[in-house]
């Protein structure tokens, strides 16, 4: 079946299998390869993209549900001059990641989070954040990267 | 020594070499990989804990669509295909045999994943069912049948003084002693005695295990793996087929997450198996599902008992500890060897008695874990030293301080002594953590250590490159698994060859590249390759500075070493530029090697005590039995961090990890099933659990053998956590906690029943 969508904010239209997971298409035929597989059970957050900039699990999102839609992944999220967006450039000053496995999907969880609104306190960081696992860092990493980042983004508004 | 100050590169926290790639999606695991005419296996696993397998008919799934080949235990013929580093027990696909639910069964190599996944329900076998043998106490009762029914041959590791170990279903055996235990515990004036139960945990790697393997029309093997271990891995797989260690090249991409799981050799032997069977490179991509299938942490029972004189000094301590190993060795013996040590703590003990036992069981195979056996005994260890001090009438803080051995004394007769200041260390956890404070009702604090001997053997060999234009590449076999290594190997790079960070480019690892390395792991990079990276580069300076003397037309004795290169009078040259001037010819470079090994100041073993120290304050809800973490303290006593925030990273993730098992992790089998295997049923630590108030402090007294006096960091935190959680809650509640982990059912029940027996 046909599919076409906006990706990383240019039109893409794909031959894909009705079957197929938007992780799936995403790696497999767009060799984007930043959406990361885990759980498949929608409990990590490892292959969250966003769609329409709210996350969502591409794991167990079939790829047709997002005909029309806008999907961001991780390699949509920095500059086209490669200028790092400024959740990217605070999970670098942060140290916010060891693997890096789980990062994309942190740093696009957060970017739906911030975009939508950038006054966060830690609380709402946790309740938002809940549903992206992290083995390595301990978390406390990625909370300071996102609260830099909510500081900046509200600057730039 | 160099003071502090003077570092321009190391002891600096420069951003991580790896970050751009990872906040940005480029950085390629093996999971991103595909090869040009690469086919996909997927496996078929045993539903039986312990059955023959009376035959296998492939005949149908060979007509499925896209198969191309099947590889069962039936096409081994020529290999040599039982492998593993300490016992050669396990074969690289069953044959005649399972020994667990989940057991790899027979592989459909085809076209896509798909294709090979559908064909797997068309694969017919016929099993004759045995009794398994699920629980330790099963299977080293007297008349139990043995899981491994031959002897197996010792693997490349040699590491142990008795190994391999035992009989029957006793997979290893440790003794480790001195003194006169029975002695001391008859004429102790206290005496603390329970028995434990730390839990089966799985790391959950947040990547799977994945490999892609590749036999060329040479016959040369190339495997692509999510490995903390390349090394290990190509021995193993070159014993398998035969061939010579040139011959099989370990390539390995970024790596998601491994906390030991991914030491040693996992899935390689089979996935290269499946492209020698069917002739295509194949990948195997396991699902976190088959993970959990695949290994384990060894959970522990231990009776242990300690003893105190009248003046709350140690005399004695004795355990013994069980571990269930499931149905292969894998890295259990090691466990085993250093669970035996770890449990004797960073006390002075004059009376020590450890038997430590693995134990085959039909369950999924145990292996390195965080902390190696570190985490399983310091919970018993660290609780009793609580029991003891109440015991004593003694504060459980002034308690450890009476018995730590300081630095410089040895903890254990014939090892190198400790290099870490502990009791420094426990005081400024405690200043930390407020202990001095009193504490709300309701909430209870505690601070824990352990000593590990960590750094695994020192075999360690790098390579340097210098180039004529300035750059310096370094090929080290350490593979870069999140913790940082590729950055910390630069920083030493950099600050030994006087060039700019940006200049030093990290090769590896690939095993036809970079030199030996035996593993990543017991948080030896930093120590080992760390000091291997610095000697190679002095290699490298001391070859230019002969160079030098054609280039200056001087005598060594008129050239002075200046950072980054020579001074003769006016003249500077870079070592760049006397490599430029010496070869007159453009794109040369040079290489300094270094080749450590267990001699000199290395020959004593361990390589450094790695040293974890936290503390806790937790709240208990009473009504529900949940307990949250107000206050996190951790101590890196790292000697020299090079990374300072990197270093930290490695304490928090540590302890957060050992968090983990200290509250939610376990996996549980009911009978022959593993019942909680994915991660809708396993619960790791999440935002929500992070404590509310987090402080980390580095010490950094640069007391260790790694450069410019560095240990290593990455599992002390690991171990003493979940211990002071328990004793943190006996303070909050009058509950003793013997069994993790402490789940809020769990510490309910205690608290139910503590409350029924005041009533």
């Amino acid at each position: 079946m046909n599919l076409g969508f906006e990706l990383n904010g240019k039109p893409a239209t794909l031959e894909i299998q009705p079957r197929e997971t938007l992780a799936e298409v995403l790696r497999g035929r767009c060799r984007l390869t930043g959406v990361k597989i885990s759980c498949e059970a929608q409990v990590c957050g490892s292959c969250t993209v966003l769609v329409d900039g709210l996350p969502v699990s591409a794991c167990t999102l079939l790829a047709y549900e997002v005909r029309g839609k806008r999907v961001t992944t991780i390699e949509g999220v920095a500059e086209e001059s490669g200028k790092l967006h400024p959740i990217q450039q605070a999970f670098l000053d942060h140290f916010s990641f060891q693997c890096g496995f789980c990062t994309p999907g942190m740093i696009l969880a957060a970017k739906a989070l911030l975009d939508d609104d950038s006054n966060v306190t830690d609380e709402k960081i946790v309740a938002h954040m809940n549903g992206n696992l992290c083995r390595c860092t301990g978390y406390l990493p990625i909370l300071k990267a996102i609260l830099q980042a909510a500081d900046e983004m509200r600057g730039q508004k | 020594m160099k003071p502090l100050s003077e570092f321009q590169v190391v002891n600096h926290s420069v951003p991580r070499g790896d970050g751009i790639a990872k906040v940005t999606g480029g950085a390629i695991y093996t999971s991103d990989m595909t090869l040009e005419h690469m086919a996909w296996a997927k496996i078929l696993r045993s539903p039986f804990a312990r059955a023959r397998i009376i035959s296998i008919d492939t005949s149908e799934a060979r007509k499925q669509p896209g198969v191309i080949d099947v590889l069962t235990g039936y096409d081994l013929k020529g290999l040599h295909p039982y492998y593993g580093h300490g016992v050669k027990d396990h074969p690289l696909i069953a044959i005649g045999q399972v020994r667990f639910v989940g057991e790899p069964v027979a592989a459909v190599i085809a076209e896509t994943e798909l294709d090979a996944q559908e064909a797997l329900a068309w694969i017919n076998i016929e099993y004759e069912e045995m009794t398994a043998i699920l629980d330790v106490d099963t299977a080293i009762a007297e008349g139990t049948p043995r899981i491994h029914e031959t002897d197996f041959a010792d693997g490349s590791f040699r590491g142990f003084d008795d190994f391999p170990g035992a009989a029957g279903n006793i997979c290893q055996a440790v003794h480790v002693g001195w003194g006169e235990v029975d002695a001391a515990f008859a004429s102790a004036a206290h005496v603390a005695e329970g028995e434990f139960y730390f839990p089966m945990v799985y790391a959950y790697a947040m990547e799977p295990y994945v490999a892609i393997a590749d036999f060329d029309a040479k016959g040369h093997l190339t495997v692509y793996s999510s490995a903390q271990h390349p090394f290990m891995v190509r021995h193993d797989v070159a014993h398998v087929f035969g061939l010579p260690l040139n011959s099989v090249r370990v390539i390995v991409p970024y790596i998601g997450g491994g906390y030991g799981s991914k030491s040693y050799t996992k899935i390689e032997p089979l996935v290269a198996a499946c492209s020698w069977k069917s002739g295509r490179p194949v990948k195997l991509q396991l699902s976190v599902e088959e993970a959990f299938l695949t290994t384990r942490g060894d959970d522990a029972r231990v009776r242990i008992r300690t003893a105190t004189d009248a003046n709350g000094i140690l005399v004695a301590r004795q355990a013994t500890i069980h571990l269930n190993t499931g149905a292969y060795a894998e890295n259990s013996p090691m466990v085993c060897r250093k669970a035996a040590n770890r449990i004797v703590g960073p006390y002075r003990i004059p009376n020590v008695k450890i038997d430590c036992f693995a134990v085959y069981t039909n369950t999924v195979p145990a292996s390195s874990y965080r902390g190696l056996g570190g985490a399983q005994v310091t919970f018993p260890g660290e609780s009793q030293m609580d029991e003891l001090a109440e015991k004593a009438s003694c504060d459980p803080i002034e308690f450890r301080l009476k018995n730590l051995a300081q630095s410089g004394e040895s903890i254990h007769p014939g090892m190198r002594p400790i290099d870490a200041d502990i009791p420094g260390d426990i005081r400024e956890a405690a200043k930390m953590l407020h202990m001095d404070r009193p504490v709300t009702p309701g909430h209870g604090r505690s601070v824990c250590c352990s000593a590990s001997d960590a750094g695994a053997h020192p075999v360690t060999l790098a390579m340097v490159q210098v180039y004529a234009d300035g750059a310096v590449s370094v090929l080290s076999g350490s593979t870069e698994i999140g913790q940082g290594s590729h950055t910390v190997l630069a920083q030493i790079a950099a600050e030994e060859m006087g060039v700019p960070l940006e200049k030093v480019r990290l090769i590896g690892s690939d095993t036809a590249v970079t030199l030996f390395e035996r593993s990543t792991g017991a948080s030896r990079t930093t120590t080992l390759m760390g000091r291997a990276v610095l000697e190679a580069c002095r290699e490298a300076i001391a070859q230019i500075k002969v160079m030098a003397q054609e280039v200056f037309a001087a005598p060594a004795e008129n050239l002075v070493e200046e950072r980054g290169g020579l001074r003769s009078g006016e003249t500077f040259l870079t070592w760049a530029q006397i490599l430029e001037k010496y070869f007159k010819m453009e794109g040369c470079s040079i290489v300094g090697r270094a080749y450590l090994r267990k001699a000199g100041d290395l020959n004593l073993i361990p390589v450094f005590w790695e040293i974890g120290v936290v503390g806790a304050e937790i709240s208990l809800d009473e009504e529900t039995g949940m307990i949250s973490l107000d206050s996190l303290v951790t101590i890196g006593d790292v000697g020299l961090a090079i990374n300072p925030a990197m270093t930290e990273g490695q304490d928090l993730g540590a302890a957060t990890m050992g968090l983990g098992a200290g509250l939610f992790e376990e996996l549980i089998y009911d009978g022959q099933q593993l019942m909680n295997g994915s991660m809708l049923e396993y619960r790791v630590p999440r935002f929500s659990d992070l404590a509310k108030n987090i402080d980390m402090k580095l010490v950094q007294n640069r007391d260790g053998v790694g450069p410019y006096g560095a240990k290593g960091g990455g599992e002390g935190a690991v171990n003493p956590i979940s211990p002071c959680i328990a004793n943190a809650l006996y303070r909050a509640s009058g509950v003793r906690m013997r069994t993790l982990p402490l789940t809020p059912e769990r510490v309910w029940k205690a608290l139910k029943e503590k409350k029924g027996k005041a009533l």
